[in-house]
């Protein structure tokens, strides 16, 4: 019998994932035994834990690294999609403490499975192979399904869970299908090993495995024509879980697309190209369209949240590096405008009731002038005018796609988010020149924290946009 | 014929035996223990095959956790299997159709199959040239070695599902009476018991 020799793999580049495993298994044990009292402490623990995780993420070189066994891989696009993902959760937690307290449903559970789905993020982001793609993706989406039912008492957050559960399910079979047919054509899962396999042939196996695989990302993207449970999942659940779903897994799936398409299929570009263009024109078209007649600002932001995954895509069918400088760019800007957004729209309450649709905005100038005027940002931002955020966002990926010679694509575009102008503005509209109501409560400093930074983030971006532009330059250029 | 054909006749004719009779039996209960005779024999055809590590997993997970539920939700929900079947008869000849239609498309498939030699080499390389080690223990050598990222992974991804099931059912019921077992084993005689005089034709309240 042969000595096999222990080798353990070099785990520095899984720092923060394991700092996040170890934290979230003490955060659970403290939980379970000091029950619910520990709500309060198990947050700031999480926190704490997602901060810490933040700082090694951003501390860790850029060179590019592979461990475990040539699954995980490290370099600046997954430092860049990391270090947002753990803020769009760090911002979720404070976001929802003071919502959860006053639903009477604060269990120290939440914290605990925030974590734990950015764990699976993570794990996405840095995925070097399908089987910890797909592992980190189902941690995730577990993780999603639960926070969606977390408000287990109200009809609507359970119909939300189980909407997403049995939708989500049936997208991993997809996805896993691909990944099968994939595996099944090239005898590997691991990227480099895809790549080296096609060798620039791809035959009908290997296409139809690229489709069923798009098709899984397109879910979790929430891209048309997958988007069908994003309004009802975004509706439905509790406000901190939507601005959470808003956020932070967008990261990700966007991180895991980029991952997949140009880290294993980066010499058949044409095949996959055509899926992704006409995911992209489906998502803008729809995202701006059908978001005109929405009155609940919730399922508004879930077809913003469809048209801008549209946006962003467009960086990807460049299949450029500057097409996914673009693409990073967006996400950043898109993070920002998101959580901006739903700390305002958190901010609306009165007398234990939260208030949800366009009309509870009216004439919110002359009753929260500085509220007023930040969400007035995020949506000028999101409508794509400068010199806010959201334009310079839009720049680069048409910028990109011109480029790319990607002409028609770009103009397609330019014309949606036109259309989208139109209720992004009327929202506007209705803050500064419609009847004034009651005034709502006060922030509490999360939401303040929150919608702070995120508005600097917006409306500063123009003045010094080099570091965030040189991130994104990093994080595009270490993909090819 | 050798001991190794023998056995695999045996075991390959009980598995379809039974098979058969877990869908044709009346009683549900007999169905599913005949469904665990089904697992047994095919775990049987595994060890021929060399598989051990395979054949115990279908026994452990199969016959002691999946068919045992089966037996559970069986024998406590009360489903009339026989009213369930009524309408084979009326689906029968659209069941039938495709039932047809994929067997043709198997056999079109299965017509026209080749392997391409390369192909065979390439997953198959480093996990099976191992001399005198069962495959027990090699799953188990690269099981915590190259794959323990995944193996780390999916059990975070169980600790989720556990986590998910109880935050979503768990609930606190006031008023249950619980058995506490460092009250019951504190008690003393003096505790439980109280000696009372009872005055004649009144008495006591208790």
């Amino acid at each position: 019998m042969t000595a096999i020799q222990a080798v353990l793999p070099s785990l520095s580049p899984v720092m923060p994932e394991l700092i996040l495993a170890i934290g979230v298994l003490g955060l659970i044990l403290y939980g379970a035994f000091r029950g619910e009292r520990s709500a309060e402490s198990v947050n700031v623990g999480a926190l704490i834990l997602l901060i810490l995780a933040f700082f090694v993420v951003v501390s860790q070189s850029g060179a590019k690294v592979t461990t475990l066994n040539g699954s995980f891989i490290v370099d600046n696009f997954s430092k860049v999609m990391k270090a947002l993902i753990l803020l769009g959760s760090a911002a979720t937690i404070l976001l929802s403490r003071d919502y959860f307290q006053r639903e009477r449903i604060d269990r120290f559970e939440f914290p605990i499975l925030i974590v734990l789905c950015t764990i699976g993020m993570m794990v996405m982001a840095s995925a070097n192979d399908l089987i910890a793609l797909y592992l980190g993706l189902e941690l995730q989406s577990l993780a999603a399904y639960v926070i969606a039912a977390f408000h287990r008492d109200n009809l609507k957050s359970t119909e939300a869970g189980l909407k997403y559960f049995v939708l989500g399910a049936l997208s991993s079979g997809m996805l896993l299908y691909g990944s099968s047919l994939v595996y099944g054509f090239t005898g590997t899962v691991s990227f480099p090993g895809i790549v080296s396999a096609l060798n620039d042939n791809a035959g009908i196996g290997i296409v139809l495995g690229i489709v069923f695989v798009a098709a899984g990302v397109a879910f979790k993207m929430s891209a048309v024509p997958f988007h069908m449970w994003t309004p009802d999942v975004y509706e439905g659940s509790p406000t901190p879980v939507t601005a959470f779903f808003a956020s932070a897994p967008k990261m990700a799936a966007v991180a895991m697309t980029v991952r997949v398409f140009i880290g294993a299929f980066p010499d058949v570009t044409a095949i996959w190209q055509q899926i992704i263009v006409f995911v992209a024109i489906a998502s803008m078209t729809l995202g701006s369209f059908a978001a005109i007649g929405q009155r609940s600002i919730k399922r508004l932001m879930a077809y913003s949240s469809i048209g801008n995954v549209g946006y962003a895509l467009i960086g990807l069918a460049a299949a450029s590096e500057e097409g996914i400088r673009g693409v990073v760019i967006y996400m950043i800007i898109y993070l920002a405008m998101t959580l901006g957004a739903f700390a305002v729209l958190l901010s609306l309450r009165r007398g234990g009731q939260m208030f949800e649709t366009v009309d509870d905005l009216s004439g919110l100038s002359r009753t929260h002038p500085v509220l007023a005027f930040c969400l007035a940002a995020m949506m000028f931002s999101l409508a794509g005018i400068p010199p806010l955020a959201g334009f310079f966002g839009k720049f680069y990926v048409f910028a990109a796609a011109i480029k790319a010679d990607l002409v028609g694509l770009a103009v397609i575009g330019v014309v949606t988010s036109v259309v989208g102008a139109f209720y992004y503005l009327r929202l506007v509209k209705v803050m500064y020149f419609d009847e004034p109501q009651a005034p709502y409560e006060t922030m509490t400093p999360g939401l303040r924290i929150v919608l702070g930074l995120s508005s600097a983030v917006v409306v500063l971006f123009f003045l010094v946009p080099s570091p965030l532009v040189s991130a994104a330059g990093a994080a595009a250029k270490s993909l090819f | 014929m050798s001991a190794a054909a023998a056995f695999f006749y045996l075991f390959a004719g009980i598995a379809i035996a039974s098979a058969f009779m877990v869908i044709t039996s009346r009683n549900p209960v007999a169905s599913v223990l005949f469904l665990i005779l089904t697992f047994v024999n095919a775990a049987g055809l595994f060890v021929l095959m060399g598989a051990e590590f395979l054949a115990m997993i279908l026994v452990v997970v199969y016959v002691g956790a999946v068919a045992v539920l089966f037996l559970f939700v069986v024998m406590m929900l009360d489903v009339d299997f026989a009213q369930l079947r009524q309408g084979f008869q009326q689906y029968l000849p659209i069941g039938a159709l495709i039932g047809a239609i994929f067997l043709i498309e198997l056999l079109l498939v299965v017509g026209s199959w080749t392997i391409d030699p390369g192909m065979m080499q390439a997953p198959l390389g480093p996990l099976a040239n191992v001399e005198g080690v069962t495959n027990t223990q090699m799953l188990g050598r690269v099981l915590y070695t190259d794959y323990v990222f995944y193996f780390q992974l999916a059990g975070l991804i169980l600790l989720v599902a556990m986590i998910g099931a109880i935050v979503l059912t768990l609930r606190d019921r006031p008023g249950v009476k619980r058995q506490n077992i460092s009250v019951q084993n504190a008690r003393t005689q003096e505790m439980a018991v109280e000696t009372r005089k009872v005055p004649s034709r009144q008495g006591v309240e208790v």
